[in-house]
């Protein structure tokens, strides 16, 4: 266990050394110029160079890579250009309303998708099958931001009972009862990602239910709610959880829309404005803590994947 | 015992409607195996499923006749109905012993599962119930094995714990449905013997299907030929092999390897069995038949006895002469 986790951790560092590269020449490929940025157009040329010097653009864009890595190695993610306050400070900013709303979100998304799911399932070829699954058809294919508006104007405007934007930190005044910010924005982001977890659930029961061993289930004479628990959804959750990994770490990014319509200071927004200034090393930082959340959550999923799944060898 | 009256299974609706199993009766008494042969598609494993009570709904389901345990109508009754109502408890073990286990449940916790249900039993009670199950069913070292998981286990063993997970539901009648098909010829002989032996052991009857007549002639009592969804040939076993009297039971039986000969040489019956629906008027084995005449495509063949309890469908039956 303790081998495959090591074995593991030097393989998501060597992809982490990868993507870095990837990062860094896919972002300097970006059109545009950060300096005009900061400057604008009326800049003379001796201003832009002296800029230029100072944030080490003139160099090699293999000096400035090995430049930034050596920062990164000792938890430097360098300086924004736009802001002038560490990349790292900027990114903790941001973190706590991205995750507590991933966190949210995935909350909404085990609770709606999986019991519907069951419920679709079991009820495979009636009416509230169809309805269900209409239902989920329809969640997963309006645009976020439509969804997003809809639940302001009834839940915001119309009804009062819940904010319409903005996310005080939780350790600010209010506290804990500060995540009711990310009530509506977490059910708008929920709504799609519980729709696919909802279908996956249902797909995955009906392949279940069809296995040899369902039947050896109900041949014993125990309950049917029992069999559809403890060896239908048993198994079909395998390949949901699955799912329920890089959903989590597709949220972050995903997220960006959402925090837009609502007006949440999180990292999805963060990155789309730094791209607009061509803040490098605020996007270089960001996609780099991504990548990271991405393998941290690969490497629990398969850990978790071993206790669901005896047959999965972790050698 | 169990009595299977006029036995009718269908599938599809309205005019796509196929009768799979037609008209198929037989009777199961405590300690007695009735071996079901016939050839694959025949309906064996689909007359199995609707003696248990679980065909799968809506494709398929029980549309005449009817299936009685010690007086009870248990036709269309599922397993959980059985134990509610206090019915007698069919059991079935199957073909495929690698995909009957849930991969992601210790075998140990699959047998309790039953036990408790059928004993009322909890707990430790039920567990040592368990290991005592896997002992009665010779898996060495039962209580290490009780936390196996079925992946671990061979796929002889794997069929003795579904035997187990089957004795656990303390059955009248046993189905094996062509248990050893899967498994190399030692492991077979085995699961046999210990099929056989349980029989006695546990007062059970035994329906026992397969396709080898040769299987069936060292463990069952008496036989009942399945072809095409309809019984063509049943009774006793040594009756039935000294006079068949079925044009097909004899082709069956020159099916059988013959040890004498050194080489294994089938003689197999020329043509495919039918599908469902396929014919639908006359002998359903009329295609294939050696002995068929014009009247055997257009009649159904009326029953021919050969003493009170060996019969046979065929307007021209071999032992009365038709060569
Ligand atoms: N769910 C189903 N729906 C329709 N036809 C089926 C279904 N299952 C099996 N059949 C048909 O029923 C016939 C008998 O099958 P089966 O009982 O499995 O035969 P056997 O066990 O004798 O090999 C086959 O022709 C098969 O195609
Ligand atoms: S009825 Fe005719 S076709 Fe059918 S088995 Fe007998 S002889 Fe053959
Ligand atoms: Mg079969």
């Amino acid at each position: 266990m303790l081998f495959y986790v090591l074995r593991r951790t030097g393989a998501a560092l060597a992809t982490l050394a990868a993507a870095s590269v990837v990062i860094f020449v896919f972002i300097h490929l970006i059109p545009g110029d950060p300096i005009y940025v900061l400057l604008g157009d009326e800049a003379t040329p001796e201003q832009v160079e002296a800029l230029r010097t100072r944030l080490g653009l003139d160099r090699s864009i293999v000096t400035q890579y090995f430049y930034w890595v050596g920062n990164v190695l000792q938890g430097d993610l360098g300086t924004s250009i736009f802001f002038q306050d560490p990349v790292t400070l900027i990114i903790r900013d941001g973190a706590e309303t991205s995750i507590l709303l991933a966190c949210v979100t995935m909350v909404w998304i085990v609770l709606l998708g999986v019991p519907v799911g069951v419920l679709a399932a079991t009820r495979h070829g009636t009416w509230i099958d169809q309805g269900l699954s209409g239902i989920a058809m329809l969640l997963a294919s309006i645009p976020t931001f439509w969804v997003g508006l809809y639940l302001i104007l009834i839940f915001a405007a119309n009804l009062g009972w819940l904010p319409s934007s903005g996310y005080p930190s939780i350790f600010e005044e209010g506290g804990l009862s500060n995540l009711r910010y990310l009530l509506l924005p977490s059910l708008t982001l929920a709504a799609p990602n519980a729709a696919l977890i909802l279908r996956l659930t249902r797909a995955s029961m009906l392949d279940v239910a069809k296995e040899d061993y369902v039947r050896t289930a109900r041949s014993k004479g125990i309950r049917p709610q029992r069999v559809v628990i403890r060896h239908i959804l048993r198994n079909a959750l395998l390949a949901v959880v699955s799912a329920f990994g890089f959903t989590f770490a597709a949220l972050i990014s995903e997220a960006v829309v959402t925090e837009t319509v609502f007006a949440l200071p999180g990292i999805g927004r963060l990155v789309v404005q730094s791209i607009l200034r061509r803040d490098y090393p605020v996007i270089q930082g960001v996609i780099l803590v991504i990548v990271c959340l991405y393998l941290i959550i690969n490497l629990l999923v398969d850990i978790s994947y071993r206790y669901l799944d005896p047959r999965v060898e972790l050698e | 015992m169990l009595t299977v009256r006029n036995l009718v299974v269908s599938g599809g609706k309205g005019a796509s409607r196929v009768d799979i199993v037609s008209d198929v009766s037989f009777e199961i008494e405590r300690r007695k195996v009735l071996g079901l042969v016939g050839e694959s598609g025949s309906g064996k494993s689909i007359t199995s499923l609707a003696v248990m009570g679980l065909l799968p709904h809506p494709q398929l389901w029980v549309r005449g006749g009817s299936i009685e345990l010690d007086g009870a109508d248990i036709t269309e009754e599922p397993p959980y109905l059985r134990v509610e109502r206090g019915h007698g408890g069919v059991s079935m073990i199957f073909q495929e012993p690698m995909t009957s286990l849930n991969p992601v449940v210790p075998i140990g916790d699959q047998i309790v599962e039953a036990v408790r249900v059928h004993d009322g039993s909890t707990g430790i009670t039920a567990r040592n119930r368990a290991q005592e199950l896997l002992e009665m069913v010779r898996i060495p070292d039962a209580r290490l094995q009780l936390t196996a998981y079925p992946h671990e286990l061979s796929g002889g063993m794997r069929q003795r714990v579904m035997i187990a997970i089957a004795l656990a539901c303390r059955p009248q009648v046993l189905i094996a449905d062509e248990p050893t098909t899967a498994l190399d010829v030692t492991v077979q002989m085995q699961v046999l013997s210990l099929i056989r032996e349980l029989c006695d052991t546990f007062d059970m009857g035994v329906l026992f299907i397969t396709h080898d007549l040769g299987v069936v002639s060292e463990l069952a009592d008496s036989v009942s030929v399945m072809y095409g969804g309809k019984i063509v040939e049943n009774g006793p076993v040594e009756r039935l092999f000294n006079v068949p009297l079925h044009p097909y039971t004899s082709g069956l039986m020159n099916c059988v390897p013959d040890p004498s000969a050194g080489h294994r040489r089938f003689q197999t019956i020329p043509g495919q069995a039918p599908k469902p629906g396929e014919i639908t008027k006359g002998c359903r084995f009329a295609p294939r038949c050696r002995h068929a005449q014009a009247v055997c495509t257009t009649d159904t063949p009326a029953k021919v006895v050969d003493g009170p309890l060996h019969s046979a469908q065929c307007h021209f039956p071999i032992a009365r002469g038709a060569s």
